[in-house]
């Protein structure tokens, strides 16, 4: 962090009362006042160019009356992150909203408050998230129990010596394990709160070309549309077929996978974070084991860490296949090139699975290197399957790019600038397909990445077309990292130390991250040196992207949206965790 | 010209089309329902038409598939003995909790004894990580290779108590015949060396 020290040090020089560092064993960064955290992040954001917000995050301190609020601040031309916390106290948790200096903590700061409870004033929507209305509490809050609460931590001590089978609902039959906010009856609840939905979008008044007033009409797109990758919703405020405004409605999927986190222990976790992207779960398990080393402080052996790279660029390539497959389908080509994508990766998948023991859900990562070996079989079938790849690429590309419908509806569609995309904080290739080349295999390296030649792909008109080649040159980019990595790969143990099922976690705290398949995925973790985690935060990429949706919509038509969204590339687990 | 771009497309649609054909009448009846036919859809020579007719067609799994987990025993003069010494490891490992073990204690002592009186996994909740099966120190408790167990009532067959789960030996190194034989030989190396300090 020498870098941080440096760019704040003439700071604490210049207003001493800012910034001051967190020098607490095991932790880093520095403390705001509260009162000063907006100030703040206009200095950092103006002065020291720390232009993009990368995580906006708290953590309770409970039995202690503090709540920390955390920030994650990069440059988009590279380095480490610069964490900023502020105190909060448990029971006012109020603070500045950031949301006109850094407009990508919007959606950040609705999950604090939904989760956390801190409200943030200034915020001009602040409203639940992940949860409904009728939600009892903020679940993050240690205080916070769920309906079938058992303990605190796992392992839950009723599984042994004295395990007798019970069903969760036999202990507490349906309908006892519910709770409502005071004054809320779900019996006389009438769900009138889409109406502050619908109010808070944008009107506009406007007098048609033929001198008639026309009003514009509110059109709910899903939850349950085939156009929406899963079970999300978008409110649209149309004026004739063009979007005026558009929010989208979260959670359907949600079921607080950061609480069930810091319930499991340290590697119990590990298989959880499978399901967050299920389709990218070998990144998923690289950033949470990259946090945890970061708490051990061990590094994996050699070996381990090419393996590593090997999953995460297949992963990539798995990745890129499907969303741009599957933005096919948004745009018409119903099910054909998303069958080819599906079939080169089957190969990949059919890899997984004997490398891992599964197909999607790998649970392939443990702390201080990998589960098992590769043997020279796999070896082979992985270079025969780069042998088949490229081809298969460019025969994609044949496929669709020249094809005049694909570029019509997608050439000027959606445009995000690279300045909305950094204000946003979108990461991933919706930020590099808007002419922003900021990759953190290169702008804040891990692991191995800084030993391959390849080069950070970018393209700059931000439209859905770029996005969609952007991923194309992805997965080439990916083709080449794995053939290094298969030429290097060294001979070796896979694991440092022995395998531990209880791992001890020094006290401190940790962001680990990597470039995802769809962008800066990011585990902040709080240790108090106990089995489980404290805090288990999941900063997910696609649930961040999905705040520059609203301003690539704004203008285009109804049908283009479904396309707008397509070229995001969410994935609800992650989104709603 | 306008429409070259999709004409253009549609030629590698067209060709995929062909190929399948191409690829029938080149490869035979082996091509489908037959071991030599899946193995080919798994290889990348594969052209033409990819998909697994299942359940006529079964994708072999590899070695290391993981499916609901199962206790292994030995079969010592007719008797069936668990590898289990009911230590806990694995419930305690689960991540979602779904294994509940009983520890039998000896009447009289009230000492326990190293084999589990009850066994129970909650199928419905494993998630089919492995841990249980990586972290056991008695290689007891493996994962399976049977994905079919789809049944009508959830309630009275998804939890899994020691007679379904108990599986012979000869079943685990049928399914996972590498991983047997290096515990296997890792387990007579340790004999071999206990014996050596013994005699020494
Ligand atoms: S299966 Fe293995 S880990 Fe589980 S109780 Fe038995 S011996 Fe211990
Ligand atoms: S496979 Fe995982 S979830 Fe299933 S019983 Fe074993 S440890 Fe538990």
């Amino acid at each position: 962090m020498s870098d941080q020290s440096a760019v704040v040090g003439t700071v604490t020089e210049v207003f001493p009362d800012w910034f001051s560092p967190d020098s607490r064993p095991g932790y880093a960064g520095y403390i705001v006042p509260s009162e000063r955290m907006r100030e703040a992040a206009g200095y950092l954001k103006n002065r020291k160019h720390f232009d993009m917000l990368t995580s906006v995050t708290s953590a309770d301190y409970f039995p202690e009356d503090r709540i920390e609020m955390v920030y994650h601040f990069r440059r988009s031309t590279g380095g480490e992150p610069l964490r900023i916390k502020c105190f909060l106290s448990r029971v006012e948790s109020q603070i500045d909203s950031l949301v006109d200096v850094f407009p990508g903590a919007e959606l950040q700061e609705r999950e604090v408050w939904d989760l956390m409870g801190v409200r943030f004033t200034g915020h001009p929507d602040l409203r639940r998230i992940l949860t409904w209305e009728g939600f009892a509490g903020h679940p993050l809050r240690k205080d916070w129990k769920e309906p079938f609460f058992e303990d605190e931590i796992k392992p839950y001590k009723s599984r042994w010596p004295e395990g007798k089978f019970i069903r969760a609902e036999e202990k507490n039959p349906l309908g006892d394990n519910l709770c409502f906010p005071p004054g809320f009856d779900p019996e006389s609840w009438v769900p009138d709160k889409d109406e502050i939905l619908y109010k808070s979008m944008t009107r506009v008044a406007k007098a048609g070309e033929d001198g008639m007033d026309s009003d514009t009409i509110i059109v709910n797109l899903g939850p349950q549309h085939p156009s929406t990758h899963g079970v999300f919703r978008m409110v649209a405020r149309l004026d004739g077929e063009t979007v005026v405004d558009l929010k989208p409605v979260m959670g359907y999927l949600h079921r607080n996978h950061e609480k069930i986190g810091e319930r499991n222990t340290f590697l119990g976790n590990m298989p959880f974070t499978d399901r967050l992207d299920y389709i990218c779960s070998m990144s998923n398990n690289f950033a949470y084991a990259l946090a945890v080393e970061k708490l051990l402080n061990i590094a994996p052996p050699e070996r381990a860490e090419y393996i590593r790279v090997i999953m995460a660029e297949l992963t990539r390539i798995v990745n890129h296949l499907v969303a741009n497959g599957f933005l096919m389908n948004d745009l018409g080509a119903f099910f054909t090139p998303v069958l080819y994508s599906l079939e080169e990766r089957e190969f990949i998948l059919d890899f997984f699975e004997a490398a891992s023991g599964s197909r999607m859900m790998c649970n392939y990562y443990r702390f201080g290197g990998v589960v098992r070996d590769l043997d020279e079989n796999m070896m082979s079938m992985l270079k025969a399957i780069l042998e088949r790849l490229p081809r298969k690429m460019d025969e994609l590309e044949k496929y669709l790019i020249g094809s005049e419908i694909v570029r019509i509806r997608s050439e000027g569609v959606g445009i995000l600038t690279p300045e909305a995309a950094i204000a946003n904080s979108a990461t991933g290739p919706l930020l590099r397909a808007s002419g922003v080349p900021y990759d953190l295999r290169r702008a804040d390296p891990y692991s191995i990445y800084d030993r391959f030649d390849f080069d950070v792909c970018v393209r700059y008109h931000g439209d859905i077309y770029d996005r969609f080649m952007l991923r194309i040159d992805e997965i080439r980019q990916s083709i080449r990292i794995l053939k290094q990595a298969v030429r290097d790969m060294p001979s070796g143990p896979v694991l440092t130390g022995k395998p531990q099922y209880q791992v001890r976690v020094p006290a401190g705290e940790a962001y680990g991250r990597v470039e995802g398949p769809k962008g800066e995925l990011g585990f902040y973790l709080v240790s108090n040196g106990k089995t489980n985690p404290a805090r288990y935060h999941v900063r997910a990429p696609t649930f961040i992207n999905l705040t520059s949706l609203a301003g690539m919509s704004r203008g285009n038509k109804v049908a283009d949206v479904v396309t707008i969204l397509g070229s995001i590339d969410i994935v609800l687990g992650e989104v709603d965790r | 010209m306008y429409g070259l771009g999709i004409l253009k497309g549609l030629s590698v649609t067209l060709k995929h089309f062909i190929l399948t054909f191409v690829d029938d009448a080149k490869r035979g009846k082996g091509r489908y329902r037959s071991p030599q036919g899946i193995a080919y859809k798994q290889s990348t020579e594969l052209s033409g038409l990819f998909t697994v007719e299942y359940p006529e067609e079964k994708l072999p799994v590899p070695e290391e598939f993981r499916y609901i987990p199962f206790l292994v025993y030995e079969e010592e003069d007719g008797e069936k003995k668990l590898r289990c010494t009911s230590c806990g490891i694995c419930s305690k490992v689960c991540p979602p909790q779904c294994i509940y073990i009983v520890r039998t204690v000896d009447p009289e002592t009230g000492k326990p004894v190293p084999t589990p009186a009850e066994f129970c996994i909650d199928v419905d909740i494993c998630m089919n990580c492995g841990l249980c099966a990586e972290y056991c120190p008695f290689d007891a408790i493996k994962m399976d290779h049977d994905y079919e167990i789809a049944s009508f009532d959830r309630m009275k067959h998804h939890v899994f108590d020691i007679s379904r789960l108990a599986k012979p030996v000869s079943y685990y190194a049928s399914i996972r015949p590498k991983n047997y034989k290096t515990e296997e030989d890792a387990r007579a190396a340790k004999a071999a060396a206990k014996q050596g300090t013994a005699s020494a």
